[in-house]
Protein backbone atom coordinates (compact mmCIF):
# COMPACT_ATOMS: atom_id res chain seq x y z
CA UNK A 1 0.00 0.00 0.00
CA UNK A 2 1.64 3.59 -0.84
CA UNK A 3 1.66 6.39 1.50
CA UNK A 4 -1.25 8.51 0.11
CA UNK A 5 -3.26 5.29 0.03
CA UNK A 6 -2.38 4.50 3.64
CA UNK A 7 -3.35 8.29 4.71
CA UNK A 8 -6.61 7.93 2.88
CA UNK A 9 -7.33 4.94 4.91
CA UNK A 10 -6.61 6.59 7.97
CA UNK A 11 -9.08 9.60 7.23
CA UNK A 12 -11.40 6.86 6.21
CA UNK A 13 -11.20 5.10 9.45
CA UNK A 14 -11.13 7.99 11.61
CA UNK A 15 -14.27 9.20 10.30
CA UNK A 16 -16.16 5.75 9.46
CA UNK A 17 -16.38 6.89 5.65
CA UNK A 18 -16.87 3.86 2.92
CA UNK A 19 -13.80 2.38 1.52
CA UNK A 20 -14.35 4.42 -1.69
CA UNK A 21 -15.35 7.89 -0.21
CA UNK A 22 -13.24 10.58 -1.50
CA UNK A 23 -11.10 12.67 1.82
CA UNK A 24 -8.50 14.31 -0.64
CA UNK A 25 -10.85 17.84 0.00
CA UNK A 26 -11.81 17.05 3.75
CA UNK A 27 -11.37 20.51 6.06
CA UNK A 28 -11.39 19.98 10.00
CA UNK A 29 -14.83 21.38 11.05
CA UNK A 30 -16.05 21.81 7.61
CA UNK A 31 -16.73 18.70 7.49
CA UNK A 32 -19.59 17.19 9.56
CA UNK A 33 -17.37 14.04 10.54
CA UNK A 34 -14.51 15.88 11.05
CA UNK A 35 -14.56 17.18 14.60
CA UNK A 36 -12.48 17.38 17.61
CA UNK A 37 -13.07 13.76 18.95
CA UNK A 38 -12.65 12.37 15.61
CA UNK A 39 -9.52 15.10 15.06
CA UNK A 40 -7.89 12.63 18.33
CA UNK A 41 -8.91 9.68 16.54
CA UNK A 42 -7.34 10.67 13.41
CA UNK A 43 -3.93 12.04 14.87
CA UNK A 44 -3.95 8.32 16.97
CA UNK A 45 -4.31 6.66 13.67
CA UNK A 46 -1.76 8.45 11.50
CA UNK A 47 0.80 8.44 14.26
CA UNK A 48 0.14 4.65 14.37
CA UNK A 49 0.25 3.73 10.44
CA UNK A 50 3.33 5.92 9.82
CA UNK A 51 5.36 5.03 13.27
CA UNK A 52 5.46 8.77 14.01
CA UNK A 53 4.43 11.60 16.62
CA UNK A 54 3.21 14.55 15.74
CA UNK A 55 3.93 17.46 18.13
CA UNK A 56 0.93 19.68 19.92
CA UNK A 57 1.36 22.32 17.38
CA UNK A 58 1.26 19.86 14.45
CA UNK A 59 -1.85 18.60 15.99
CA UNK A 60 -3.73 21.71 15.76
CA UNK A 61 -2.34 22.77 12.96
CA UNK A 62 -3.49 19.40 10.58
CA UNK A 63 -6.77 21.44 9.60
CA UNK A 64 -7.20 19.73 6.12
CA UNK A 65 -6.33 16.37 3.99
CA UNK A 66 -4.02 18.49 2.24
CA UNK A 67 -2.44 19.25 5.57
CA UNK A 68 -2.12 16.30 6.92
CA UNK A 69 -0.22 15.14 3.91
CA UNK A 70 2.20 18.24 4.38
CA UNK A 71 2.95 17.58 7.85
CA UNK A 72 3.38 13.81 7.82
CA UNK A 73 5.80 14.70 5.28
CA UNK A 74 7.55 16.60 7.57
CA UNK A 75 8.34 13.15 9.87
CA UNK A 76 10.52 11.82 6.76
CA UNK A 77 7.61 10.21 5.04
CA UNK A 78 7.35 10.34 0.83
CA UNK A 79 3.64 10.62 -0.11
CA UNK A 80 3.02 10.09 -3.94
CA UNK A 81 1.56 13.05 -5.82
CA UNK B 1 2.92 -17.49 39.64
CA UNK B 2 1.79 -14.85 37.49
CA UNK B 3 0.22 -11.71 39.56
CA UNK B 4 -3.03 -11.66 39.43
CA UNK B 5 -2.26 -8.00 38.51
CA UNK B 6 -1.31 -9.25 35.25
CA UNK B 7 1.43 -6.12 34.83
CA UNK B 8 4.39 -8.11 33.39
CA UNK B 9 5.07 -6.70 30.10
CA UNK B 10 3.09 -3.29 30.43
CA UNK B 11 4.85 -0.26 29.95
CA UNK B 12 4.67 2.34 32.97
CA UNK B 13 5.47 5.97 32.92
CA UNK B 14 6.01 7.48 36.59
CA UNK B 15 6.87 10.99 37.43
CA UNK B 16 8.18 12.17 40.47
CA UNK B 17 9.76 8.63 40.60
CA UNK B 18 12.91 9.85 42.29
CA UNK B 19 11.54 9.54 46.00
CA UNK B 20 8.98 9.18 47.90
CA UNK B 21 5.46 7.72 46.97
CA UNK B 22 6.67 8.09 43.37
CA UNK B 23 9.40 6.07 43.75
CA UNK B 24 6.94 3.03 46.36
CA UNK B 25 5.01 3.49 42.90
CA UNK B 26 8.03 2.68 40.75
CA UNK B 27 9.20 -0.23 42.86
CA UNK B 28 5.70 -1.90 42.98
CA UNK B 29 5.44 -1.97 38.74
CA UNK B 30 8.82 -3.44 38.73
CA UNK B 31 8.03 -6.23 41.27
CA UNK B 32 5.42 -7.33 38.87
CA UNK B 33 7.50 -7.35 35.73
CA UNK B 34 6.40 -3.92 34.36
CA UNK B 35 8.89 -2.42 31.82
CA UNK B 36 9.20 1.79 33.44
CA UNK B 37 9.76 5.12 32.66
CA UNK B 38 10.82 7.08 35.61
CA UNK B 39 10.94 10.96 35.45
CA UNK B 40 12.16 13.30 38.18
CA UNK B 41 13.71 16.60 38.33
CA UNK B 42 17.36 15.59 38.57
CA UNK B 43 18.98 12.45 36.20
CA UNK B 44 21.41 11.13 39.10
CA UNK B 45 18.44 10.26 41.74
CA UNK B 46 16.17 8.47 39.01
CA UNK B 47 18.82 7.35 37.82
CA UNK B 48 19.79 5.23 40.79
CA UNK B 49 16.17 4.10 41.56
CA UNK B 50 16.44 2.78 38.08
CA UNK B 51 19.90 0.80 38.36
CA UNK B 52 18.58 -0.64 41.98
CA UNK B 53 14.90 -1.49 40.32
CA UNK B 54 17.29 -3.34 37.43
CA UNK B 55 19.39 -5.24 39.88
CA UNK B 56 16.12 -6.17 41.98
CA UNK B 57 13.98 -7.00 39.63
CA UNK B 58 15.63 -6.46 36.23
CA UNK B 59 13.47 -3.94 35.09
CA UNK B 60 13.77 -2.24 31.92
CA UNK B 61 13.99 1.13 32.58
CA UNK B 62 14.11 4.35 30.83
CA UNK B 63 15.58 7.65 32.80
CA UNK B 64 14.20 10.97 32.03
CA UNK B 65 14.84 14.44 34.13
CA UNK B 66 12.75 17.36 33.32
CA UNK B 67 10.27 19.88 34.45
CA UNK B 68 7.00 18.66 34.22
CA UNK B 69 5.77 22.19 33.45
CA UNK B 70 8.09 22.25 30.50
CA UNK B 71 5.80 20.90 27.81
CA UNK B 72 8.34 20.28 25.24
CA UNK B 73 10.93 18.59 27.86
CA UNK B 74 7.64 16.46 28.60
CA UNK B 75 6.97 15.96 24.96
CA UNK B 76 10.30 14.64 24.25
CA UNK B 77 9.77 12.19 26.83
CA UNK B 78 7.16 10.28 25.13
CA UNK B 79 8.88 10.28 22.26
CA UNK B 80 11.43 8.49 23.74
CA UNK B 81 8.85 6.27 25.03
CA UNK B 82 7.29 5.87 22.11
CA UNK B 83 10.96 5.10 20.57
CA UNK B 84 11.75 2.72 22.84
CA UNK B 85 8.56 1.09 23.84
CA UNK B 86 6.09 1.45 21.21
CA UNK B 87 3.41 2.06 24.08
CA UNK B 88 2.57 3.17 26.73
CA UNK B 89 -0.15 1.33 29.27
CA UNK B 90 0.10 3.50 32.47
CA UNK B 91 0.78 7.24 33.76
CA UNK B 92 1.51 7.05 37.14
CA UNK B 93 1.26 11.31 37.26
CA UNK B 94 3.12 11.52 40.84
CA UNK B 95 5.16 14.89 40.24
CA UNK B 96 4.03 17.32 42.90
CA UNK B 97 5.56 20.12 45.54
CA UNK B 98 3.91 21.52 48.71
CA UNK B 99 3.38 25.22 49.17
CA UNK B 100 2.95 26.31 52.24
CA UNK B 101 1.95 29.45 53.45
CA UNK B 102 -0.85 31.62 55.39
CA UNK B 103 -3.03 33.85 53.20
CA UNK B 104 -1.22 37.38 52.55
CA UNK B 105 1.96 36.08 53.14
CA UNK B 106 2.01 34.09 49.45
CA UNK B 107 4.58 35.36 46.88
CA UNK B 108 3.26 35.17 43.41
CA UNK B 109 6.24 33.13 42.45
CA UNK B 110 5.84 30.56 44.81
CA UNK B 111 2.08 30.68 44.11
CA UNK B 112 2.51 29.94 40.57
CA UNK B 113 5.46 27.17 40.60
CA UNK B 114 3.33 25.21 42.85
CA UNK B 115 0.86 25.71 40.49
CA UNK B 116 2.58 25.03 37.20
CA UNK B 117 4.34 22.03 38.34
CA UNK B 118 1.31 20.71 40.17
CA UNK B 119 -1.55 21.19 37.99
CA UNK B 120 0.15 22.31 34.23
CA UNK B 121 2.80 19.85 34.78
CA UNK B 122 0.24 16.61 35.28
CA UNK B 123 -1.92 18.58 32.24
CA UNK B 124 0.74 18.16 30.56
CA UNK B 125 1.51 14.25 31.01
CA UNK B 126 -2.29 13.76 30.19
CA UNK B 127 -1.90 15.02 27.27
CA UNK B 128 0.67 13.19 25.93
CA UNK B 129 -0.09 9.93 27.55
CA UNK B 130 -3.88 10.17 26.53
CA UNK B 131 -2.26 10.15 22.66
CA UNK B 132 -0.12 7.03 23.29
CA UNK B 133 -2.73 5.38 24.92
CA UNK B 134 -5.69 6.34 22.79
CA UNK B 135 -3.85 4.01 19.82
CA UNK B 136 -4.27 0.84 21.74
CA UNK B 137 -7.74 1.82 22.69
CA UNK B 138 -6.38 0.71 26.60
CA UNK B 139 -4.71 2.15 29.70
CA UNK B 140 -4.43 3.95 33.23
CA UNK B 141 -3.78 7.09 34.55
CA UNK B 142 -3.51 7.64 38.71
CA UNK B 143 -3.33 11.01 39.51
CA UNK B 144 -2.13 11.88 42.68
CA UNK B 145 -4.19 14.19 44.53
CA UNK B 146 -4.22 14.99 48.10
CA UNK B 147 -6.61 14.32 50.92
CA UNK B 148 -5.70 18.30 51.11
CA UNK B 149 -7.28 19.03 48.02
CA UNK B 150 -10.40 17.38 49.25
CA UNK B 151 -10.89 18.78 52.52
CA UNK B 152 -8.25 21.64 52.20
CA UNK B 153 -6.42 22.76 55.40
CA UNK B 154 -4.91 26.52 57.01
CA UNK B 155 -1.80 27.34 55.68
CA UNK B 156 -2.52 25.15 52.35
CA UNK B 157 -4.70 27.08 50.39
CA UNK B 158 -2.24 26.79 47.02
CA UNK B 159 -0.90 23.11 47.50
CA UNK B 160 -4.80 22.48 48.16
CA UNK B 161 -6.09 24.32 44.97
CA UNK B 162 -3.63 22.66 43.22
CA UNK B 163 -4.59 19.14 44.41
CA UNK B 164 -8.20 19.84 44.10
CA UNK B 165 -7.78 20.70 40.92
CA UNK B 166 -6.06 17.40 40.00
CA UNK B 167 -9.69 15.97 40.92
CA UNK B 168 -11.18 18.02 38.92
CA UNK B 169 -8.75 17.00 35.75
CA UNK B 170 -8.95 13.10 36.85
CA UNK B 171 -12.95 13.29 36.15
CA UNK B 172 -13.05 15.24 33.30
CA UNK B 173 -10.08 13.25 31.88
CA UNK B 174 -12.19 9.86 32.39
CA UNK B 175 -15.01 10.87 31.14
CA UNK B 176 -13.37 12.12 27.53
CA UNK B 177 -10.99 8.81 27.34
CA UNK B 178 -13.49 6.41 28.36
CA UNK B 179 -14.63 5.73 25.19
CA UNK B 180 -11.48 4.81 24.44
CA UNK B 181 -10.93 2.76 26.45
CA UNK B 182 -8.63 4.90 28.61
CA UNK B 183 -9.15 5.21 32.72
CA UNK B 184 -8.42 7.86 34.54
CA UNK B 185 -8.55 7.60 38.66
CA UNK B 186 -7.29 9.79 41.62
CA UNK B 187 -5.59 9.07 44.79
CA UNK B 188 -5.82 10.99 47.78
CA UNK B 189 -3.17 10.09 50.22
CA UNK B 190 -3.05 11.39 53.86
CA UNK B 191 -0.38 11.81 55.93
CA UNK B 192 2.21 9.33 54.72
CA UNK B 193 6.19 9.55 55.64
CA UNK B 194 8.02 11.38 52.87
CA UNK B 195 10.49 14.05 52.48
CA UNK B 196 7.70 15.87 51.78
CA UNK B 197 6.08 15.89 55.39
CA UNK B 198 9.44 15.16 57.55
CA UNK B 199 9.89 18.63 58.30
CA UNK B 200 6.85 18.94 60.23
CA UNK B 201 7.19 19.85 63.67
CA UNK B 202 6.72 17.14 66.82
CA UNK B 203 3.66 18.93 68.29
CA UNK B 204 1.97 19.40 64.59
CA UNK B 205 2.65 14.80 63.92
CA UNK B 206 0.85 14.44 66.87
CA UNK B 207 -2.04 16.65 66.47
CA UNK B 208 -2.29 14.77 63.19
CA UNK B 209 -1.97 11.34 64.41
CA UNK B 210 -5.43 12.25 66.72
CA UNK B 211 -7.38 12.78 63.97
CA UNK B 212 -6.00 9.59 62.30
CA UNK B 213 -8.78 6.49 62.96
CA UNK B 214 -5.67 4.03 62.62
CA UNK B 215 -3.13 6.04 64.56
CA UNK B 216 -0.43 6.17 62.27
CA UNK B 217 0.78 7.81 59.46
CA UNK B 218 0.58 6.04 56.14
CA UNK B 219 3.30 4.94 54.46
CA UNK B 220 4.78 4.91 50.57
CA UNK B 221 4.58 1.50 49.92
CA UNK B 222 0.57 1.32 50.84
CA UNK B 223 0.05 4.19 48.70
CA UNK B 224 1.80 2.40 45.81
CA UNK B 225 -0.58 -0.34 46.25
CA UNK B 226 -3.24 1.14 45.92
CA UNK B 227 -1.91 2.87 42.61
CA UNK B 228 -1.23 -1.12 41.46
CA UNK B 229 -4.31 -1.89 41.56
CA UNK B 230 -5.93 0.78 40.21
CA UNK B 231 -3.47 0.45 37.40
CA UNK B 232 -3.74 -3.38 36.86
CA UNK B 233 -7.14 -5.46 35.12
CA UNK B 234 -8.71 -5.92 38.52
CA UNK B 235 -9.86 -2.09 38.26
CA UNK B 236 -11.19 -2.35 34.75
CA UNK B 237 -14.31 -1.41 35.70
CA UNK B 238 -13.10 1.40 38.00
CA UNK B 239 -12.84 4.99 36.63
CA UNK B 240 -13.46 8.42 37.31
CA UNK B 241 -12.69 7.71 41.17
CA UNK B 242 -11.04 9.71 44.28
CA UNK B 243 -9.39 7.03 46.61
CA UNK B 244 -8.01 8.38 49.50
CA UNK B 245 -5.46 6.77 51.22
CA UNK B 246 -5.63 8.29 54.70
CA UNK B 247 -5.97 5.77 57.34
CA UNK B 248 -9.53 7.44 58.23
CA UNK B 249 -8.04 10.60 58.66
CA UNK B 250 -10.44 13.71 59.46
CA UNK B 251 -8.97 17.46 59.08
Amino acid sequence: MSNQTKLMHCFREAFALPADASVDGMTYQKDPVWDSVAHMRLVAGIETAFGIMFTTDQILDMSSFVKAREIVGQHGVTLEA
Amino acid sequence: MASPLKLDGKIALVTGASRGIGAAIATALAGTGAKLALTAQTLDDVTRLAEALKKKHGADCLVHAGDVADAASVQALYKQIFDRFGRLDILAANAGILGDGLLGMLPEKDIRRTLDTNILGTINHLQQAARLMRRNKSGSIIITSSIIGRAGNKGQVVYAASKAALIGAALSAAKELGPDGIRVNAIAPGMIETDMTKHLSAEICKERLSNIALGRFGTPDEVADVALFLASDLARYVTGQVIGIDGGMVI
